[in-house]
């Protein structure tokens, strides 16, 4: 399979699982979002030293990857995805901070490795709980319940045809790209020029596509305000959801587990 | 006297580019009628459609649906009165569900959530697609997908139906069933096609467009019984065993 094949397969993937009924595609969008958010916004307040502090909080996103049956496939391949991202926030830090910080065993980790294990861990955990969100909620959802909590339509509306012209470029990109290895020599590279023609012809036939669709929705009354269906309500269950998960938020933020555990199976500090 | 369902006056439409599509179509259509346009590539047939919807609004001419004057000030009215299906049901379908995509065009009504859902679901069943409900359309066939797209639009109410190609990459069996459906529906019905024989069996009346002017109007017997017509413009005969079908319900 190309490359263009798997990231439109991986487009849909995400869509596809949002549909499938699981204990997490029942929580309201609302309750996913807030519960993220607060995942998200817990992990940014720890200190860029701290690791293992950080360590109980990966109970997040496994516990609500099997919830929601993501497959481990897609999460490797997102966060391989974001790979480049976190490497380039980090990596220059071993070379700037050389300071001693730990000894492993026989092996002396400079402060500039231990921050940038921190951001590789950050990373990990805030693109994990993301894709669980999408592929527990998906973005139909996840917009009805961005609205909800006050954010403006107009931005919903925008992340709702940013995803479908996603779609609609990934789809003209793979015929475009079959078209092209059919008939190209085999072994050879796409020569700058040709790519230079292809680039061109995928952004005049996106527009096109982009074109009818928009016509398509005009045809079905359409007036610039995207309407969705809303089918979600509010339950005592998602109260839970979000009381515990916020609550066990607040505890590895108050209190080093790692630490604690390790003093209680040591009897350290006792 | 009722107002005709379509009314077309001295239609003229040209491109940006100056190539004339349109040069002065005038055509009338009543309501409850089944009505085929068919032509060659080219012939103006979609642009036409286009007109009856709003999607393009006449350069010279006017067109009236129900009596009402399609202008900017009317778009929204006439788009609730005239359904359009796109020749290719991708570009119509673009949300994550089958429910979701129909319930577009009530929603955009402005009816209430659960009257939207009601509306889905007899859209849906009226196309025979009820069990696609949960389902993502790029997981669908062809057929699925074009009676999805249909039901997209039944689900908006509308008096008028209009269908561009509707039998473009079906298959017999889903040519088969477009073909029962159209003969069920009770809507005036306006297809455009170069399918002579789907006109054959699903419309009682037949206009032909060459060069973006209408040439000829009649039963679709009589019009591809006319050779010299059919050379003309462009046109193959059906298959010379096919037979008229027994025609939509006519209301």
């Amino acid at each position: 399979m190309s490359r263009l094949a798997a990231a439109l397969q991986d487009l849909r993937a995400l869509d596809a699982l949002a549909l499938r009924d699981t204990a997490l595609a029942r929580r309201d969008p609302r309750a996913k979002l807030a519960v993220t958010l607060c995942f998200i916004v817990t992990v940014l307040s720890f200190g860029r030293y701290q690791v293992a502090a950080l360590l109980p909080l990966a109970l997040f996103p496994t516990v609500l990857s099997a919830q929601a049956q993501v497959p481990g496939r897609v999460l490797r391949r997102t966060l391989w995805l974001a790979s480049p991202f976190a490497l380039m926030v980090g990596l220059a830090n071993p070379w700037f901070d050389r300071t001693p910080m730990l000894a492993l065993g026989g092996l002396e980790l400079s402060a500039g490795w231990v921050s940038f294990g921190s951001i590789v861990l950050r990373v990990t955990l805030t693109v994990s709980a993301t894709v669980v969100l999408l592929g527990s909620t998906g973005m139909h959802a996840l917009c009805v319940g961005l609205s909800h909590l006050g954010v403006p339509r107009v931005f919903t509306a925008q992340l709702l045809f940013l995803q479908r012209y996603l779609h609609v470029l990934a789809e003209e990109a793979l015929r475009m790209s079959t078209a092209h290895r059919l008939r190209a020599a085999p072994g050879r590279r796409l020569a700058l020029s040709v790519y230079a023609s292809l680039m061109g012809q995928l952004l005049l036939r996106a527009f096109d596509r982009a074109d009818r669709v928009h016509q398509a929705m005009l045809a079905r009354g359409f007036d610039g305000e995207l309407r969705v269906a809303d089918r979600w309500r509010w339950t005592g269950a998602d109260t839970r959801f979000v009381g515990l998960w916020c609550g066990y938020f607040a505890l590895v933020r108050a209190v080093d587990l790692p630490l604690a555990l390790g003093r209680l199976i040591t009897g350290a500090g006792a | 006297m009722s107002a005709p369902a379509v009314d077309v006056r001295a239609l003229v439409h040209a491109y940006a580019d100056g190539t004339p599509a349109l040069r002065g179509v005038d055509l009338r259509i009543d309501a409850g009628e089944a009505v085929a346009i068919v032509g060659a590539n080219g012939a103006g047939k979609s642009t036409l459609l286009k007109h009856l919807n709003g999607l393009l609004l006449a350069g010279s001419g006017s067109v009236y649906i129900d009596g009402i004057a399609l202008t900017r000030a009317s778009l929204a009215d006439v788009r609730r009165r005239v359904g359009y299906v796109f020749q290719d049901a991708d570009d119509q379908l673009f949300m994550p569900t089958v429910q979701d995509d129909v319930a577009f065009g009530p929603m955009n009504l402005g009816l209430a959530a659960d009257e939207a859902q009601a509306r889905v679901a007899a859209a849906l069943q009226a196309v025979g697609a009820a069990h696609l409900a949960l389902r993502a359309p790029y997981r669908l066939s062809g057929g699925e997908k074009r009676a999805v797209a249909i039901a997209g639009v039944l689900a908006m109410a509308p008096s008028i139906l209009v269908l561009d190609e509707p039998s473009t990459g079906l298959d017999p069996a889903g040519r088969r069933r477009l073909i029962e459906l159209l003969g069920r529906l009770p809507q005036t019905r306006i297809v455009a096609t170069h399918d002579l024989g789907l006109v054959l069996q699903s419309c009682p009346r037949a206009l032909v467009l060459h060069e973006g002017r209408v040439v000829a109007d009649g039963t679709p017997a009589r019009l591809f019984a006319d050779a010299e017509l059919l050379r003309r413009c462009q046109l193959e005969p059906p298959y010379e065993g096919l037979k008229p079908g027994p025609g939509p319900s006519a209301n």
